[in-house]
């Protein structure tokens, strides 16, 4: 019998952990992940300096310097956002299961059956302490990256999704991971996921 | 005093709105002209007669709409509605044209014609783009150009940034040169009455001196990208033919005979007394008799949203010009210039081309018509100066920025979505001075000739 195609698709808050989770799971299921590696191929593909995708790349669109015609625009942050909703749509129609971190995917592969949404959000505490750690900045430093890191994403998601960005609207689950810590949400979260591929 | 502040705030939210994109550019604007006809005109004038004149309707049904003998000036206050049927007629007869593989027969076909070397290639898509822009719109011209440009970039092996650059630029110089090249040029021809002859022989004479210095200097300032891919060896028997990328021959020598009536009955219209509202209905139901069973589809693919947008835009212009904001503006231009006709060239063409390398240049050209109107009323200069001046300055103004016209946009995003992406850096680096230099071209030919 064929295996069903599960696609998880993971959003996150910034410093929740929500990458490491993701990965975790991409590990544990013997799944292909996707992140910021997919700009590799698609500068391949594209013949485009890898840096220059990844300046771009899951940013807000500059609504002053861009412009839209149609379904043209010069924009971009978004070119490199259609590109990798391309990718992922590519992917997924080849029946491929895989685990992917943002970039709009839970909007983009709506219409894959095996689509499983997941919103990964901390407490204000545990992702300062993360963000300082991992990024060796004070407190006050910390609180700044989360906040614009958080703006943009809200941005960009809003940007191409209908849905708002980390309303338990648009997603199956959102779950708090500073509660139980990385490895028990991970683990409560792949139970979830083993029951949805059933 | 009211009724002019509601206006001109329902315009500023207007472009505010269009420029951050958030909403449909087509609702903003017929939501901002219901706010026009209900606030402006019925809570602050309590003025029945402005709204029938701004929609304009009663027009539609008159002879001179379809018919006009000698020079006919539509009622310039209000939706422009021969503008809108005319884009709509053209828009349906492109579509018939695209189906049947006109435009890809046509860039593969002189593609073939020069060999397919980098510098031939490149001077002679320059030229076509121009010359096609000047009877069909230019995003239409550049989506095919870029599309094909990329195509054969890859397989000769070329670097297609340079020609998508001159391509746009030339496709926005075209446009200028005709009466039905360029949206704002419609709007002007329609609203004061001016012929496509008039805009051939006055416009098309800048834009034509402007095009020969134009290749000289995109020539120049590409020429070490263009001379390095002269070098390639390519063979030329595995590249697309061009009789491939006709679907249909019927269809295609169909498309090619309704394309020739059209030019031909713009060309002619001041002698003929057709109107652009006429010849535009009548290439629409040509082109719908001739390719009847997809003439469905061809009404689908028609761009309503634009078209919505224009019936939008010319309400909320039509607020600014019956509550006599427009007359303050034009009051002003005659203060500042101090009725020297020069000066007032040089702040239209200027002002239009530098508003117009950052804003849309449509909602310009229609707010400036009425403002040329009442400048040329009042400070006694001919009218048709300042508008060869507004529809240059809106026209080319646009080339500057990667967002000052649609084929810009259109152009620049066929090429990032191929991978050749071009930033405000490199889009500015050629276009902005080339845009100067014809500006500035024009605004000599300007003052030379009329001034």
């Amino acid at each position: 019998m064929e295996e069903k195609q599960t696609i998880i698709a993971i959003s996150r808050e910034f410093g929740s952990g929500g990458h490491e989770i993701a990965e975790q799971i991409a590990k544990d299921l013997k799944l292909n992940f996707y992140d910021r590696n997919m700009l590799d191929e698609i500068a391949k593909e594209k013949n485009i300096q890898i840096g220059y995708l990844e300046k771009y790349e899951e940013k807000p669109t500059n609504l002053l310097f861009s412009r839209r015609v149609g379904a043209y625009s010069n924009s971009i942050e978004e070119i490199v956002a259609e590109m990798q909703f391309e990718y992922l749509q590519k992917k997924a129609d080849t029946g491929e299961s895989f685990v992917v971190v943002g970039r709009c995917a839970e909007t983009v592969l709506k219409e894959c059956e095996g689509l499983i949404s997941i919103f990964i959000l901390g407490d204000m505490e545990t992702k300062l302490k993360r963000i300082q750690e991992h990024y060796h900045l004070t407190r006050q430093e910390a609180k700044i990256k989360l906040k614009q890191h958080d703006r943009k994403r809200k941005q960009y998601h809003n940007r191409h999704s209908d849905s708002e960005w980390g309303s338990s609207k648009t997603y199956d689950l959102c779950i708090n991971d500073s509660k139980l810590g990385i490895e028990k949400t991970v683990h409560i979260l792949e139970q979830y996921i083993k029951e949805r591929m059933l | 005093m009211v009724a002019q502040i509601l206006a001109v705030l329902i315009f500023l939210v207007m472009f505010l709105l269009i420029v951050m994109d958030k909403i449909e550019r087509h609702i903003v604007t017929l939501s901002c002209g219901l706010l026009t006809l209900v606030l402006v005109f019925g809570i602050a004038m309590r003025n029945l007669n402005a709204i029938i004149e701004t929609l304009n309707v009663k027009n539609i049904f008159t002879i001179s709409f379809w018919y006009a003998a000698g020079s006919a000036e539509e009622a310039s206050s209000g939706i422009n509605w021969a503008t809108i049927i005319f884009i709509l007629g053209m828009m349906i007869m492109v579509e018939g044209m695209a189906k049947a593989g006109f435009f890809r027969w046509l860039c593969m076909k002189l593609a073939k014609l020069v060999d397919y070397k980098p510098i031939p290639l490149f001077i002679t898509f320059m030229i076509m783009s121009a010359i096609l822009a000047m009877f069909i719109d230019s995003i239409t011209v550049i989506l095919f150009l870029a599309a094909v440009t990329v195509e054969l970039a890859k397989l000769l092996k070329f670097d297609p940034i340079p020609m998508i650059l001159s391509e746009i630029f030339c496709a926005n110089l075209g446009g200028s040169a005709t009466m039905c090249g360029d949206p704002p040029n419609i709007i002007i021809g329609t609203a004061l009455g001016y012929s496509f002859a008039d805009f051939l022989t006055n416009t098309g004479l800048m834009a034509g001196i402007s095009l020969i210095l134009v290749v000289i200097y995109f020539y120049f300032v590409f020429r070490k990208e263009l001379l390095q891919e002269n070098g390639q060896k390519i063979d030329i028997t595995k590249l697309p033919k061009p009789e491939d990328a006709i679907t249909n021959k019927k269809e295609f020598a169909i498309s090619c005979v309704i394309f020739a009536c059209a030019v031909i009955m713009l060309v002619s219209h001041a002698q003929t007394g057709l109107t652009v509202a006429f010849i535009g209905t009548v290439i629409a139901v040509i082109t719908l008799i001739a390719f009847a069973k997809d003439a469905l589809e061809l009404l689908k693919k028609v761009d309503y949203k634009t078209l919505l947008f224009f019936v939008g835009l010319f309400m909320v212009v039509g607020g600014l010009e019956q509550t006599g904001v427009l007359v303050k503006i034009a009051a002003f231009i005659g203060a500042v210039s101090g009725g020297n006709i020069m000066l007032m060239v040089a702040i239209i063409m200027w002002v239009s081309a530098i508003a117009s390398a950052f804003v849309d240049n449509i909602p310009f050209a229609a707010t400036m018509v009425p403002v040329i109107t009442s400048l040329a009323q009042t400070q006694g200069v001919d009218l048709k100066t300042l508008a060869w001046a507004l529809s240059m300055g809106t026209d080319i103004g646009g080339s500057a920025t990667p967002i000052g016209a649609s084929a810009n946009v259109v152009g620049t995003s066929v090429a990032a979505k191929n991978g050749y992406i071009i930033g405000w850096g490199k889009y500015c680096k050629t276009a902005a001075p080339a845009t100067i230099l014809v500006v500035f071209v024009s605004m000599v030919i300007v003052f030379i000739r009329y001034c």
